[in-house]
């Protein structure tokens, strides 16, 4: 724990000073920006119309199937597309940092770039948790909007929901409060599964067999570190906003 | 192909020619109750060369480490290039690691960067240098090492052999004063580790390279302590040194974490020591 910290203190500390690898930072926001885009579109959307599909059935009980719209985008704002987000970039990104910077570790390349003058905190970590703070909204907005077509989509072509009344009730059921809430909550997710990955990647050791274990430990503990986090920051932003 | 010798970064110490520019006093360490080195003391002065020997886990690549900064120890004082650096702070290890250069076990080379990037890493991330200028010394010491056309391969593309002499043009090509192997031969054939020898021998006397080799390959120590690189025209050529020259390349032998023989070439083949004995063997 002490060790995350003082990584954290680190990276914290290379964002704001010089040298700035700014390439590294540009590969990074592809990488996991773009490069997650797929796994969060196709999350997103299928969550959205399996939400429908699953509330449809509860919200017949009460009569309340036109509401179907504001029930989806609030899920998919204020909690699922976040969390569900921050799982597939726990799965993708966090595994993905804990190999490479695992593997660079047991192959000596860490120690090459500090002989090579470089800081591998400024070079390696920096841009990584950079990418995830600021793609983490990026891509959640991604998945809250698909989701929302998804619902749509199921709303309206199997459960027989007018389309306006399904955005009306859409837009409605929306504070902005609840916007604020799934806007902030995923730049947390971002940097909690990002510094998470270079924390235990940047500790690997005990060649391949302990990069494996390390992806796997990166995996397990950002997922974890997701709902954790997800539960706590919207524990405050309840205190602080509604 | 000679290469230039002003070195890249500028060295913040003035030293008398024959001052060490290695020196480790009293140096120990341990990790947790495993005690790795203890003890150790040795200089290195300017040009010379140490051959570092021992058995596997004998902590003959932690000395490279603490050298670099990349290790404290627990005990004693490291001196390079007029530095103490056991004390020093990460970022102003950067000043003292501009003036060495390190080849790892393996090479170490950046997977994700082709060869050109990997050799000129240093110039392009650390420096201000035109890029056609580290271009041109890119090429130099590819050239240098004799993998010009290997240029824009990837590390993957590269034999064993090959890696190595890339991993050699890299810690070169910031032109360091001191350049440290860690087995830089182990595993290859005895053909490739022969120019691997050949590049090590053509740094240290065609341009003036201090050099720490650590290995437990005997036929390499032996073939880099007793010869010597002598300029051919374009070109160099290896021949056997005279006394005084193989004389300025010293042995040490760890044993148990100690220095249990310091001397030269033939003065280890002289020992009577038992441990030496069976290791020369």
């Amino acid at each position: 724990m002490q060790e995350y910290v003082r990584l954290q203190a680190a990276t914290i500390r290379g964002a704001v000073s010089r040298p700035f690898y700014f390439h590294d930072v540009v590969e990074q926001f592809e990488q996991i920006g773009i490069g997650s885009l797929t796994v969060v579109v196709l999350t997103g959307f299928f969550t959205g119309a399996v939400l429908a599909l699953q509330t449809g059935i509860t919200l017949d009980q009460f009569g309340a199937r036109p509401f179907i719209g504001r029930l989806v985008s609030a899920s998919m704002i204020k909690e699922l597309g976040p969390v569900l987000t921050g799982l597939m970039l726990a799965g993708r990104v966090g595994s993905g940092i804990a190999a490479e910077l695992g593997s660079m570790v047991v192959t000596d390349q860490i120690n090459a770039l500090r002989a090579l003058g470089t800081d591998p905190v400024r070079k390696l970590v920096v841009p990584r948790v950079l990418a995830g703070f600021f793609m983490a909204p990026v891509l959640t907005v991604i998945a809250n909007t698909v989701g929302i077509i998804g619902g749509w989509i199921i709303a309206v072509f199997q459960l027989r929901v007018a389309s306006s009344l399904y955005w009306s009730e859409s837009i409605q059921g929306l504070t902005m409060e609840d916007a604020w809430m799934g806007l902030i909550k995923p730049f947390c997710l971002g940097y909690a599964i990002t510094t998470i990955g270079c924390h235990v990647g940047l500790r690997a050791s005990g060649g391949t067999q302990g990069v494996g274990r390390a992806t796997t430990a990166a995996v397990v503990a950002s997922s974890v570190a997701v709902i954790a986090v997800d539960f706590f920051v919207t524990r405050l932003l309840i205190t602080l906003m509604y | 192909m000679p290469v230039e010798t002003t070195p890249v970064f500028e060295e913040n110490v003035q030293r008398g020619p024959d001052e060490p520019v290695l020196e480790l006093k009293h140096i120990s360490l341990a990790f947790d109750e495993k005690v790795i080195l203890r003890d150790v003391s040795f200089s290195l002065r300017p040009g010379h060369t140490k051959i570092i020997l021992g058995a596997s886990g004998s902590g003959k690549s932690t000395i490279l480490k603490l050298i670099l900064g990349l290790l404290k120890p627990d005990g004693g004082e490291i001196w390079v290039n007029g530095q103490r650096v056991d004390t020093m702070k990460e970022p102003e290890l950067m000043t003292v690691r501009a003036g060495v250069g390190m080849v790892f076990q393996e090479g170490a080379l950046f997977d994700s960067l082709t060869v050109a990037e990997n050799v000129g890493y240093k110039l392009y991330e650390e420096t201000d240098l035109p890029l056609d200028q580290v271009r041109r010394r890119i090429e130099e010491v590819l050239g240098f090492v004799r993998l010009q056309e290997f240029i824009d391969r990837m590390p993957s593309e590269l034999s064993g052999g090959q890696r190595r002499r890339v991993a050699i043009a890299r810690a070169m090509a910031a032109k360091p004063g001191i350049l440290l192997y860690d087995e830089a031969t182990t595993g290859l054939d005895p053909i490739t580790a022969t120019t691997v020898d050949e590049e090590m021998l053509k740094l240290r006397d065609l341009e003036g390279v201090t050099t720490v080799i650590v290995t437990h390959q005997l036929r390499d120590a032996f073939f880099v302590a007793e010869h010597t690189a002598v300029r051919d025209g374009d070109g160099f050529r290896i021949e056997r040194a005279d006394r005084g020259k193989a004389d300025q390349a010293e042995f040490i032998m760890l044993k148990e974490g100690r220095i249990s023989f310091e001397g030269s070439a033939a003065e280890l083949r002289a020992a009577d020591d038992p441990y030496i004995s069976e290791f020369l063997s």
